[in-house]
């Protein structure tokens, strides 16, 4: 298999916190144009997974290319949403400056981001619903707002690869389906979104591969084939009580 | 050039260059850090002098500008092997300034160095203080000091803008962007030790952690945009400057402490007044939504 082709390729991932192993043995491949969740409970290495593989944090071992290059070589091509709680909303700046820091990657070194960037930046706002927020100050738009910048400025990114970390929280109904509509509109430009999600009962709906991870990976694969009670006991351990409805062919599966 | 100016100027420009970087150092939420960078020069300060041995600017200035980077270096170095920000800031100032106290108090019978002088400044001297080239009068030293600084950090930061933005706003898309998040960080540091140099001559050590602190917090407190921000800054210094060169005449008091003054009077005027998150204001909209409720 050409392993440039491969969006996402990880292998014998490890990370460590002050020596403290959070996360090993990850290895995957992510297939191109495909909307992939990343689940497991709180503290399973998630976010640390993102991290690591977009450089921004040391791995103890293992190695990460994202087509085929390492991530130093293609941050072109790699979009992120952090999680929200990463910043502070007090800065004295509006939704349209957040979104066209998207842009900043793509200017380069003493150049500042011209009308096209901005119009680029607005149309990024409006796809996302909020074109009538642009101006205001960023402390001033709520929780699910800040959440839809945070999209709008990855999709200023123009990337092939999104990164984002748990963008449906805090979100209403109606703005999650919003936000899995643009999802699955980047699905039909080819590209390849990794997106870490907590509602298991949406899992099967919105995803067509998923990463099941728990400190170390458990399963990763499509999703009807690795979304099974088994590999959900796995992840969760004990403390998953309620498990989610599955459809009948997996939960007939062993 | 007149006295009064010449004191007005530099302290202007003092103030206008430390509001400049204060503003991205109280977003940052290293306010603290200005404070540190001033005490942890005095040691730079000294060993400078006793090498040089002159009371020469310059080799001061390297001296001292040498110290501030290394104190954000410990600073930096403590904070990624897991000790807490501000505990690691505190220990690295505390214990560099403490050396420069025990350098002070071993070598000053021997040599001429008015600690008072580094530690609150004398803006008063300013105007004697004059810099010849090619045996002309160029004007009052601390002027060009002071004057360099703020021009420095004007184009430096006018040149990164959106580099220090977004640094202070989000390190990690910062960093996962490509911008070389450490280095921004050591360049704002750098800025903020020459400038805390420069304005020691004229309002010392100790009141230069107000001049980074008090009109940027002022300015936060005044708009939502950092482009304006900036500018406030740089305004309420000035003001301040105006301002407190007339307060100290009228109360025949130290200058560079009325300028502090003023630039405490225009925070609190701000506090209470700001159109965004002004006390009163705030509390005369809620009186005056009330009013209108209230009405059937
Ligand atoms: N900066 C840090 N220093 C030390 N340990 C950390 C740090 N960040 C995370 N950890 C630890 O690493 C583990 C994984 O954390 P991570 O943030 O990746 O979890 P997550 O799966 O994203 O969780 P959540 O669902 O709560 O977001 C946790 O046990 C956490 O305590
Ligand atoms: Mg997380």
């Amino acid at each position: 298999m050409q392993t440039s082709n491969r969006p996402v390729s990880v292998r014998d991932l490890s990370v460590a916190y002050h020596r403290k192993p959070v996360l090993r043995d990850v290895q995957f491949d992510a297939p191109e144009g495909k909307l992939i969740g990343i689940v497991g409970p709180n503290g399973a290495g998630k976010s640390t997974l993102i991290k690591a593989i977009m450089n921004l944090l040391p791995l103890t071992g293992g190695e990460v290319q994202i087509y085929g290059k390492p991530y130093k070589e293609q941050r072109a091509l790699v979009g992120y949403v952090p999680q929200r709680e990463s910043v502070d909303w007090d800065f004295p700046t509006s939704a349209l400056d957040v979104v066209l820091m998207g842009r900043y990657g793509k200017l380069g070194w003493f150049r500042k981001p011209k009308a096209a960037d901005r119009e680029y930046a607005m149309d990024c706002l409006d796809k996302v619903g909020m074109a009538d927020f642009a101006k205001r100050q960023i402390s001033q738009l709520s929780g699910g707002q800040q959440q839809r910048v945070f999209l709008a400025r990855s999709l200023a990114q123009d990337a092939r690869i999104y990164f984002m970390d748990e963008p449906f929280v805090g979100v209403d109904a109606a703005t999650e389906k919003a936000i899995i509509r643009i999802l699955n509109e980047l699905k039909t430009q080819k590209k390849t979104v990794l997106v870490v999600h907590h509602d298991l009962q949406t899992v099967r709906e919105y995803f067509d591969w998923l990463l099941m991870l728990n400190m170390r990976q458990i399963a990763f694969g499509p999703t009807s084939e690795v979304f099974t009670t088994d590999n959900l006991q796995k992840t969760y351990g004990g403390r998953l009580t309620v498990l989610p409805d599955l459809p009948e062919p997996v939960a007939e599966t062993r | 050039m007149s006295m009064g100016l010449t004191i007005i100027i530099t302290g202007a420009l003092v103030a206008a260059s430390c509001g400049f970087l204060g503003c991205f150092l109280i977003l940052r939420r290293m306010a603290m850090l200005g404070d540190a960078i001033s005490h942890a020069v005095l040691p730079g300060i000294v060993i400078a002098f006793l090498m040089s041995g002159s009371r020469d600017s310059l080799p001061m200035l390297l001296g001292a500008a040498a110290l501030g980077l290394l104190c954000t270096f410990f600073i930096q170095s403590l904070r990624s092997q897991g000790v807490q920000s501000d505990a690691a800031i505190s220990v690295t100032f505390t214990a560099l300034f403490a050396i420069g106290v025990i350098l002070v108090s071993l070598y000053t019978r021997q040599v001429d160095l008015d600690l008072d002088c580094v530690l609150y400044g004398e803006i008063a001297y300013v105007p004697w203080d004059t810099l010849y080239l090619f045996g002309n009068n160029i004007g009052p030293k601390a002027i060009w000091g002071v004057g360099t600084a703020f021009i420095l950090s004007f184009l430096v930061v006018g040149l990164f803008f959106k580099e220090f933005k977004i640094v202070s706003f989000d390190p990690q898309m910062a960093a996962a962007l490509g911008i070389p998040v450490l280095l921004i960080h050591y360049l704002l540091m750098g800025l903020v030790s020459i400038t805390t140099v420069a304005s020691f001559e004229s309002v010392g050590a100790i009141l230069v952690v107000a001049m980074l602190t008090v009109p940027s917090a002022t300015a936060y407190l005044l708009t939502d945009r950092l482009e304006t921000m900036l500018a406030i800054s740089v305004g309420v210094g000035i003001l301040s400057s105006l301002f407190g060169y007339w307060l100290s005449l009228i109360f025949n008091a130290s200058i560079a402490g009325s300028m502090t003054v003023a630039a405490g009077i225009f925070f609190i005027l701000a506090f209470l007044f700001s159109p965004l998150h002004g006390v009163v204001t705030r509390w005369l909209i809620r009186r005056k939504m009330r009013a209108a409720t209230d009405q059937p």
